[in-house]
């Protein structure tokens, strides 16, 4: 039995304006808008493929910050077997590292041969959280993939990480495994809301604990917004205004014909 | 722990990568303010020929193994895990790549080391290992610290020019023959796969018109399409584009897919995540058009355009035209 676990952390939805905190070293967290993590999204549809082909189980779990429930109810809403919300006392924003130390307790106590995770986040800055688990429970990891194969005994994994210039590499790793996942092997579903309601009303979350220290490593000195625009000289006006001076700028340097 | 600044050399069939050049250009400042020596660690099957080109660093180290001339970062985790353990520098660079992201994460845990990851900048400042980092796609900039180190730090590409990292000196060159079984490394490799040959191959275009999840949907692709016809451009893109099979992965802008310098690089409904921005930057002219004054494009960008692309692409075609008329 293919037993995949997939992690899934939110981050804020960079549609919204970041707000800084008044101390200047962390985001401002009460008003922002999480949203799944995008290649985290990835990791689960490569999961749901997989128990398609393979009768896999899926479960999701999540570390109890942002609003991560609604995700939850989400993959539910796309077919995974449970999900699992974790509560702890690691704080409303928990680095890498200590993420990492609470999925493996959990894991510890949950059936699994196949870890799924996004390569990476946009708020990684401690490391990525795929390699980091995969080396706290000293299992063989491989990121960047864009393709996953599962042998018939469910005993290795045959996968494409991707290398520059759209060459792959195809790579075979004994199970369990981690993988951390760039893209799934098609873009991943679409699950309209009242589906999401549905599962909000039929389905649980399960609930665990667990402990984690923390670990203050490095130390954020400040955080800022860059300035924008810094080096590009903005074109203003109406759209016609605008067309015309590109085409101008264009016709100066010789790129128009 | 020493005050050597180590840097992992990354090379891919056979040619040093740029990413090397620029991560021994930060290595050339950060050295010195660390009281070391800047070392460059050079893995793989035949490689001591390319330390010639390694003359920034004051010593190159190098291990030759017939498992290092493949693509499985777990035997470089390995090699290195066992080098940085004997030699004990005070910083490690890796490249933000294909090989260095699957490296970093697991030196930290198993030598118990602190790493940062999007760096921009580096430096060592009163002994402590000081990054500033470009987070949340280019949105946020995180100055953070590792107080006295020893650390990690995985570096963005173009965090530095390349020429800063390429030197004519003669550093000292050493072979080492770490201690480590490469035989239990579980990941195998079985082969490489060429990207399937192209319709066009954008490296090859004097312009490239470019497009990104802006777009919204495949049925608004004729939109852009027309434009790029207009200017006798071929039409390239951001990942999120190619990975709902709009267009062909052979299309794609930046760190998984191609790098290109264009006369110019018409950026349409791209955000500029640095991970695109990593394989356009060099364009000669890069012009922008994105609804979201914020957009970190417009840092990369000669000239922007804050509008709907919906708008301005169409007269922008129109105006091609007409002039061409
Ligand atoms: C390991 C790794 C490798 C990666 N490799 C690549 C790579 O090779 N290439 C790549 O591109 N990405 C790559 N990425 C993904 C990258 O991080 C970004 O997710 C991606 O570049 C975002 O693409 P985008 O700008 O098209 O989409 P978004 O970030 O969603 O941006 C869309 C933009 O369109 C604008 N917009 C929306 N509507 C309109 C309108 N009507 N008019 C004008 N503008 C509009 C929005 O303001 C927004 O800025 C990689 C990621 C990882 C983790
Ligand atoms: N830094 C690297 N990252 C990824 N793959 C690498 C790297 N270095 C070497 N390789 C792989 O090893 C092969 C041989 O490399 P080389 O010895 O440089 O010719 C390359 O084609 C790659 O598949």
């Amino acid at each position: 039995m293919l037993d995949i676990v997939v992690p899934i952390k939110q981050v804020p939805d960079l549609v919204e304006e970041l707000e800084i905190d008044p101390s200047g070293t962390a985001l401002g967290l009460e008003r922002t808008r999480f949203v799944v993590n995008e290649l985290d999204d990835h990791a689960l549809e490569q999961a749901l493929l997989l128990k398609e082909k393979h009768q896999a189980q899926v479960s999701v779990i999540a570390l109890d910050v942002g609003d991560v429930e609604e995700t939850l109810f989400m993959a539910l809403a796309k077919g995974v077997d449970q999900a699992i919300k974790i509560s702890g006392d690691f704080g409303p924003a928990p680095d890498n590292h200590t993420t990492a130390r609470v999925l493996k307790d959990v894991l510890g106590g949950l059936s699994h041969n196949l870890i799924l995770t996004g390569v990476q986040a946009i708020d990684d800055l401690d490391g990525q959280l795929g390699i980091l688990l995969s080396s706290y429970l000293d299992l063989p990891y491989v990121g960047l993939v864009s393709g996953v194969q599962i042998d018939e005994g469910g005993s290795k994994a045959t996968v494409l990480k991707e290398l520059p210039g759209g060459v792959k590499a195809e790579l075979e790793l004994p199970l369990p495994a981690v993988l951390g996942i760039q893209a799934a092997e098609q873009p991943p579903r679409y699950v309209p809301v009242s589906r999401v309601r549905q599962a909000m009303r039929t389905a649980t979350i399960e609930e665990r604990s667990a402990a984690a220290e923390g670990n203050g490593h490095i130390r954020v000195r400040r955080i800022s917004k860059p300035q924008v625009g810094a080096g590009a000289e903005l074109l203003e006006g109406s759209s016609e205004d605008i067309a015309e001076q590109i085409v101008g700028i264009l016709a100066d340097r010789g790129i128009l014909r | 722990m020493s005050q050597d600044v180590f840097v992992l050399v990354e090379h891919l069939k056979g040619q040093l990568t740029d990413g090397t050049f620029e991560l021994l250009g930060i290595g050339r400042e950060v050295a010195p303010q660390a009281g070391g020596r800047l070392v460059a660690l050079l893995l793989g099957r035949d490689v001591r020929g390319l330390a010639e080109q390694l003359g920034a660093a004051d010593v190159v180290l190098y291990v030759e193994d017939e498992r290092l001339g493949d693509s499985v970062p777990e035997a470089y985790r390995r090699v290195l895990a066992g080098l940085l353990q004997e030699q004990s520098p005070k910083l490690t660079l890796l490249p933000t790549s294909s090989l260095g992201m699957d490296l970093a994460g697991a030196l930290s845990v198993e030598l118990n080391l602190p790493m940062i990851a999007f760096c921009k900048q580096l430096a060592v400042q009163d002994g402590s290992i000081v990054a500033t980092c470009e987070l949340y796609g280019g949105r946020a900039v995180v100055e953070a610290e590792i107080p006295e180190g020893p650390g990690l730090a995985l570096v963005l590409p173009g965090a530095c020019p390349a020429d800063k990292g390429r030197s004519e000196g003669a550093p000292a060159v050493e072979e080492v023959k770490p201690s480590v079984d490469l035989a239990e490394v579980r990941v195998r490799f079985k082969g490489l796969i060429e990207p399937p040959p192209g319709d066009v191959d954008i490296t090859r275009q004097e312009i490239l018109v470019s497009v990104g999840r802006g777009v919204q949907r495949e049925e608004n692709l004729p939109i852009v399409q027309e434009l790029a016809d207009a200017l006798g451009a071929a039409l390239s893109s951001s990942r999120p584009v190619v990975d709902q099979q709009w267009l062909p992965p052979t299309r794609q802008v930046g760190k998984s897919g191609m790098t290109v310098k264009p006369r110019l690089y018409l950026a349409v409904g791209i955000s500029g995540a640095p991970e695109h921005v990593e394989g356009m930057r060099d364009s000669d002219l890069i012009v922008a058009i994105n609804s979201d004054a914020r957009a970190p494009i417009f840092n990369v960008a000669h000239y922007g355009a804050v509008a709907d692309l919906f708008e301005v692409v169409p007269k922008l075609a129109e105006a091609v035209k007409n002039r061409g008329a």
